[in-house]
């Protein structure tokens, strides 16, 4: 599905990811775990094609084709989605007219209004969401919250095949810290992979990744199947793997 | 035989204005020299068969419009006037069945979807080819009622004392320049009379065409709403794409009696020749309201700033408008409300969007006389930059006599970001439709007032507009 080689890429200059190695087969779950700074945002706003950051090095492949090579909207009708951390308000534009545009934009035929509306409603009806939310203007005035459950919505709707969430826990209480991840666990399935970038275990005990992987200073220092991993870095921290790593 | 050619192979020329073509085959009974003079005013006014007093109106607006100096403030206006085309009479009457409309105009107007427009769901039509209405129309129901929807010219003829009473009252020739200008060589243009207590609850339609290049198109339209009457008349124009410049200076007066409401939506997409100079004012009397939607797209300069004059108690204005700058175009638009009576409201909403080296100002007044006891008024301004070159300006003018008075006013510019291109585009939307899903959101809060197919057709020119500039 997802296999990158060496990436390195920064900002003006400055290099944030450092020769980042990971590969990620069809049908797994990875979880990315890393204190600030180590790069794993980044890694995930220079997979889906942020051109605020530029690669220098390496290369990706997704689903056999080079990834770096792809305009944004372009990596994303081959099937990558990206939860952002920071969803971003635009004010006049609803969720539905939003929604239909971007599900129209990867279809050959649109879909007709009446089953666009009969699809939205069964996948709001599964994040416990209101029928009215799809008329709220795109995260305009929304709670963090809400914005984290709207980009779940937009996955479940969009129905990616590589799925990144970049820090989608951050700002949640527990209720909907559950509704996200039962959201996350109902797009589990053998075609699809999902990479959760996260600073804290609490996700994933509801998700229960395959691996779990830790980045430092923008590489990824240690790899592990299971959960494992990621309970030992919230019981000790990252220290511990700092000395480990040398880094 | 016309060549008026299928729209797409003119696209490739005129970038994205769609209805930029002209018909070549179009043939004018008569057509003035260029250029504007005493002559020519009173040869017009004599084809026209008009009464004395309305040629002694013109020639005192022409001697003003001579006079009187070009305006210091606004865009830049650069006509050469000797050049212009004052008056062109397609040779044509004016038709009341679409049959009967001569075939080349019938296709400019098809390919403009006016006819389908009518069928549709509209209360009456009207169509002006340069300087004369071609074909108007009221259905039954509302002609039955009482109400009057002629092209001006008719209005003049069937309804003489009417349009004396109440013809340039609201808009003297004196206001300025181009409403002097108007005033001389008036053209066209619609007259509506709608009766006391009638209410049309579906719009009147009139369509403007400018066709011939160097051509002058300066309609006049005189509304009236009587005792609480209603009714929503809306207005579309657009221009061939010419290299030499075309000027538009319409005239419009409005007159909401007592207790009743009118509505003028106008969504004008003016060729890059066009100067656009208009004058739109209305009274409200004692607890009527008056709204202007307005929306302007393209022209080289458009200058226009609806007005209402709130003089009878509890009067309310309403002025919603959205331009659109882009490239050597320069939209100098906003909207005036004086108050003059007691318990007066008003409200501008204005949304201008500019790009590449598109120029967008609003222009504002708020006047509040003394013993306009507890008006309201207030203002927003909204400006959306979509390039690092972009400009927009605000001048917005308040003057309150009255301390009772209330008046608020917000000012904001805003950027397309980097972040909210990058977000539409990672759900697989490309960048044009990316910027024309932001624009129209910005100017939701004024499509959604609109009739659902003026909506449509203001988000679809957006879109087209974005097609081609990006990239």
């Amino acid at each position: 599905m997802l296999k990158i080689t060496n990436l390195h890429a920064g900002i003006t200059g400055q290099e944030i990811l450092r020769g980042v190695d990971l590969e990620v087969a069809t049908g797994q779950v990875h979880a990315i775990m890393g204190p600030n700074g180590s790069g794993k945002s980044t890694l995930a706003k220079v997979l889906a094609g942020d051109e605020s950051y530029e690669v220098t090095a390496g290369s990706v492949s997704f689903r056999g084709e080079d990834l770096l090579e792809q305009e944004p909207h372009e990596r994303s009708r081959n099937g990558l989605f990206l939860a952002f951390q920071y969803p971003v308000e635009i004010s006049g534009v609803t969720i539905a007219n939003f929604l239909r545009t971007a599900l129209n934009a990867r279809r050959e035929n649109p879909m007709s209004a009446m089953e666009f509306y009969g699809l939205l409603q069964d996948r709001l009806k599964e994040l416990k969401l209101d029928d009215s939310w799809s008329t709220r203007y795109l995260n305009d005035g929304f709670s963090g919250g809400e914005k984290k459950k709207n980009e779940i919505l937009q996955m479940m709707l969009l129905e990616p095949t590589l799925c990144l969430l970049d820090e989608t826990d951050s700002g949640l209480d527990v209720d909907a810290l559950k509704i996200v991840s039962e959201g996350v666990n109902r797009m589990r399935s053998p075609e699809r992979s999902i990479v959760i970038v996260t600073h804290y275990q609490r996700l994933l005990e509801y998700i229960n990744p395959d691996y779990c992987h830790v980045m430092l200073n923008g590489r990824i220092v240690q790899s592990a199947p299971g959960i494992d991993l990621a309970r030992r870095i919230d019981e000790q921290g990252y220290e511990l793997i700092r000395e480990q790593a040398s880094v | 035989m016309s060549d008026t050619q299928p729209s797409a192979p003119d696209l490739l020329n005129i970038g994205s204005y769609e209805a930029g073509w002209h018909d070549a085959d179009a043939r004018y009974s008569f057509k003035a020299e260029p250029g504007l003079n005493e002559n020519v005013v009173r040869q017009m006014s004599e084809m026209k068969n008009e009464p004395k007093w309305m040629l002694d109106f013109r020639l005192r607006s022409l001697k003003h419009f001579e006079e009187r100096p070009m305006p210091w403030w606004g865009g830049r206006i650069d006509v050469d006037f000797d050049s212009i085309y004052y008056y062109l009479k397609p040779d044509t009457g004016n038709n009341r069945s679409w049959d009967d409309v001569p075939e080349e105009m019938k296709q400019t107007f098809e390919r403009l979807g006016i006819p389908e427009a009518e069928r549709r769901s509209l209360a009456g039509v009207g169509a002006q080819y340069d300087s004369e209405t071609v074909y108007h129309n009221l259905k039954k129901e509302w002609e039955e009622a009482g109400v009057v929807f002629l092209d001006m010219d008719s209005g003049l003829r069937e309804h003489e004392d009417v349009v004396r009473e109440h013809f340039g009252t609201v808009i003297p020739p004196e206001d300025n320049k181009f409403s002097a200008l108007n005033s001389a060589v008036w053209s066209g243009g619609s007259f509506v009379y709608v009766p006391k207590g009638v209410k049309i609850d579906i719009p009147l339609q009139a369509y403007f065409r400018i066709n011939a290049d160097k051509a002058g198109q300066f309609e006049r339209t005189l509304i009236i709403a009587d005792e609480g009457a209603f009714v929503h008349y809306i207005e579309g124009c657009t221009a061939p794409t010419w290299t030499s410049d075309s000027l538009h200076s319409a005239v419009v007066e409005i007159i909401a009696k007592p207790g009743s409401r009118i509505r003028y939506s106008t969504v004008q997409n003016w060729s890059n020749s066009v100067y656009n100079l208009v004058t739109k004012r209305a009274v409200a009397m004692e607890g009527s309201t008056v709204e202007w939607l307005d929306g302007n797209i393209g022209s080289q300069l458009t200058m226009k700033y609806p007005s209402v004059m709130l003089v009878g108690e509890g009067a309310r204005g309403e002025v919603m408008s959205i331009a659109y700058a882009q490239d050597g175009q320069h939209q100098d638009t906003g909207a005036k409300m004086v108050h003059v009576a007691p318990g007066t409201t008003s409200r501008i909403i204005a949304k201008s969007i500019s790009r590449g080296l598109g120029r967008s100002t609003y222009r504002g007044l708020v006047r509040i006389h003394n013993g306009a006891r507890g008006a309201k008024s207030s203002v927003d301004c909204d400006a959306l930059l979509l390039d690092r070159n972009s400009r927009t300006d605000t001048y917005p003018y308040i003057e309150v006599e009255e301390d009772s008075a209330s008046v608020g006013h917000e000012a904001r510019v805003s950027k397309v970001s980097e972040q909210q291109m990058f977000y539409l585009m990672q759900r697989g939307i490309e960048e044009s439709e990316a910027l024309a899903l932001i624009v129209n959101g910005f100017i939701e809060p004024i499509t959604k007032q609109l009739p659902l197919e003026y909506a449509v057709e203001l988000n679809r020119l957006i879109e087209l507009e974005m097609e081609g500039s990006v990239g």
